[in-house]
């Protein structure tokens, strides 16, 4: 893969580059939101979307061409070339912070020394499509949807920011790569040194993406839909990517730093090595999954179309099956001695984890949303406050003596970051006994 | 390389701009952002003089003075929510009670 | 040309003609809005500057943090009123004027002495002691600026008590 890339020239390469993270993203974005959809329903016993394609699975495109197809409504009295605006700087922050997560060892867009901050930074911007869009539709409900996000968005970052900082701590570096590399060279990850960050980092990811429990900002009982009530058609749709988006941000950004961002599960084990094939695996399952379906299907004439379909579907994966398993022997050039034993499967190892890990996260998201009562909003600041802060704050400080005690005083490394841990869990305690 | 005199120009025209709106608007709001642009111009010269010294310290500097920014931003919106409150006017011209 | 230049005039481009909208505008929030493109661009130009860790805290503190209190105040403040009435003070001749002599001055200035008062540029070895920025940034913040670096906290502590108890609203 790298040598085919180093032909062109670089600026070629970043975009191609660009091009198959954004295509991808848009995929996996839509269907994120079939698989919300699906989850949801079974976590209620339902069956979810079955009617557009074999379980439901054209879905997303059915959805998104409706939305594509409704009239454009702007209310009279908005401020129009605001409300242009907002769904698209949601958009654009959201997509763009992209650009420095890495997907793989040797697939990022870009990576630089202050990346993480970046990252953080640009995802913030995605505020200001809230923000504008509440306040340029000249309505109440988006207004106070808008007050609502605002607030919310500024309370949780300090979490998310004292949660990264503690991982920080461990790195030493704020490069998105150099974090995973830091953690290829622990041989652990980062949750299991600091698992009280990773749950500080999961509660304020939940609420910067304004999901359930703490999706004030659009709560369907109280502000209609929050600060997207007057949108509709594809300005809604653009909101509804970006929120997505925004969702598979954070767990990548979650992945990276607590989860070992590419790396396999035990990669310093060599007895698990068998791990490598799971993305075969994966394929294989899908491709026995979509033939055995398509033999289950009644033989009526009404289900040729979807018993197509899953044929196709059977038969791609079957193609990325074989594409995957194409022998280093395949290749031109491959006298090399260093060559792998499947290049192709190689490239994509780091990929394939990347988005398991990424999907497991996204998957919490879901099931927080089915299990979850809403919050309200003083509990939801009170919360923020007065006990995610200060438990962040605490367990930097923990972490931090943990490290000094490590290098001072020659303690066993994990052992001293558990000793912190502990100490910041005691915290934990005295914090929530103060609370009624 | 862009040279750093270039940087200067910048600097001074966000630096005119910035004090032309405080000068002239009468609405606090927008004053405190006039305000952000000095600030903003000062910054840039920093880094420009950073770079060409080779030396950290400017964006130091820099950190320092966004540090200020954040909390004149702070107090100058405190400020002015409480007049706000207590004058029912956001225009600068109106808040007069001190002159005779 | 060479692309970083093309790159630099057009960032500065934006960021003078929306620093000019900023203090045109009629609305705050459009006003808000251009200030955000003009300190991204600046951002961007730090970017370019090879202060990266600098460029990252302009959008998280100035655009992240500030721009966001600015427009959750406007949110917050009846402009309606405002709106409508003059937007610029009587003095704004005067002002204009010496804004004008001002421009006229640190031009020149800056033009006069572009070769003589700056010394030479650092040479791309020079520039090697920038990086890694955030590793140099942190060494200069915790070592030789430490005692500045307090007093900013020391500020920042300050401003937030000043502005809670200011928009407090009385307890009577």
């Amino acid at each position: 893969m790298t040598q085919l890339f180093d032909n062109f020239h670089p600026i070629v390469v970043s975009l191609i580059k660009i091009t198959i993270v954004f295509l991808g993203l848009a995929l996996v974005v839509a269907y994120v939101v079939y698989a919300e959809r699906k989850i949801l329903a079974h976590l209620q016993v339902r069956l979810g979307p079955m009617r557009v394609g074999p379980h439901g699975l054209l879905q997303p495109i059915a959805d998104g061409l409706k939305l594509l197809l409704k009239e454009d409504i702007i209310p009279a009295g908005a401020d129009r070339w605001v409300f242009w605006l907002a769904p698209v700087i949601s958009v654009i922050a959201a997509f763009t912070a992209f650009a420095l997560i890495p997907f793989g060892a040797n697939f990022t867009i870009t990576d630089v020394n202050a990346g993480l901050l970046f990252v953080i930074g640009i995802s913030s911007l995605g505020i200001f499509g809230t923000i504008l869009a509440g306040w340029s539709s000249n309505s109440h409900y988006p207004l106070l949807g808008a007050l609502r996000s605002t607030a919310q968005l500024v309370s949780y970052e300090v979490a998310l920011g004292f949660a990264i900082v503690a991982a920080l701590l461990l790195a030493g570096t704020l490069s998105m790569k150099g974090i995973v590399y830091a953690q290829a060279e622990m041989g652990v990850w980062f949750i299991f040194l600091q698992p009280v960050a990773f749950f500080i980092l999961f509660v304020a990811a939940i609420a910067e993406t304004n999901r359930n429990p703490f999706d004030l900002p659009e709560a369907e009982s109280e502000l209609v839909a929050g600060f997207h009530t007057e949108y509709s058609g594809f300005r809604f749709a653009l909101f509804f990517l970006a929120e997505y988006t925004a969702m598979v941000l954070v767990s990548s950004i979650a992945v990276t730093l607590f989860l070992g961002g590419w790396l396999r599960p035990f990669a310093s084990v060599r007895a698990l090595d068998f791990l490598n094939f799971a993305p075969v695996a994966v394929f294989v399952a899908a491709a026995g999954w979509c033939f055995w379906e398509a033999l289950r299907l009644p033989a009526a004439r009404e289900w040729r179309w979807q018993r197509l379909l899953l044929l196709v579907l059977g038969a791609g994966a079957s193609g990325i099956l074989v594409g995957l398993l194409i022998p280093g022997s395949a290749f031109p050039g491959a006298a090399a001695e260093d060559q792998p034993t499947f290049p192709v499967l190689e490239a994509v190892q780091g990929v394939f984890w990347f988005m398991t890990k990424v999907f497991v996260f996204l998957f919490g998201f879901i099931w927080f949303r089915g299990t979850f009562p809403r919050f309200r909003f003083d509990q939801l600041m009170d919360l923020g406050w007065r006990f995610m802060i200060p438990l962040g704050i605490v367990n930097v400080i923990f972490c931090g003596a943990g490290i000094v005690l490590s290098q001072r005083l020659g303690w066993n490394f994990i052992a001293s970051l558990w000793l912190g841990t502990a100490a910041t869990l005691l915290v934990a305690i005295l914090l929530t006994r103060g609370r009624s | 390389m862009v040279p750093t005199w270039h940087y200067l120009l910048l600097s001074a025209a966000l630096l005119t701009i910035g004090i032309l709106g405080v000068l002239t608007r009468r609405n606090i709001i927008i004053i405190l952002m006039s305000l952000e642009l000095i600030l903003n111009a000062v910054n840039i010269n920093l880094v420009a003089f950073s770079r060409q010294w080779g030396d950290v310290s400017g964006q130091v500097f820099a950190i320092f003075i966004i540090t200020v920014a954040a909390a004149e931003a702070a107090v100058g919106l405190g400020i002015l929510i409480a007049l706000f409150r207590n004058r029912d006017t956001v225009n600068a011209d109106e808040i007069d009670l001190l002159k005779w | 040309m060479l692309f970083a230049q093309i790159i630099f005039y057009l960032l500065a481009g934006v960021a003078v003609v929306s620093a000019l909208l900023v203090i045109t505008r009629r609305n705050p929030v459009h006003s808000a809005i251009y200030l955000i493109i003009t300190l991204l661009s600046v951002a961007l130009i730090y970017l370019q500057l090879q202060a990266e860790f600098l460029a990252a805290v302009q959008i998280i503190l100035y655009i992240g943090g500030i721009m966001v209190l600015f427009l959750f105040v406007i949110m917050l403040v009846r402009l309606d009123e405002a709106l409508r009435q003059e937007q610029f003070n009587r003095q704004w001749f005067v002002a204009g004027v010496a804004v004008v002599v001002l421009a006229v001055e640190l031009i020149g200035v800056i033009y006069l002495g572009r070769d003589t008062a700056l010394g030479p540029e650092a040479g791309p070895e020079a520039l090697k002691a920038l990086q890694p920025n955030t590793e140099r940034i942190g060494e200069a913040l915790f070592q030789t600026y430490m005692l500045p670096f307090e007093i900013a906290s020391l500020l920042l502590l300050v401003a937030m008590v000043g502005a809670v108890l200011m928009a407090r609203r009385r307890v009577e």
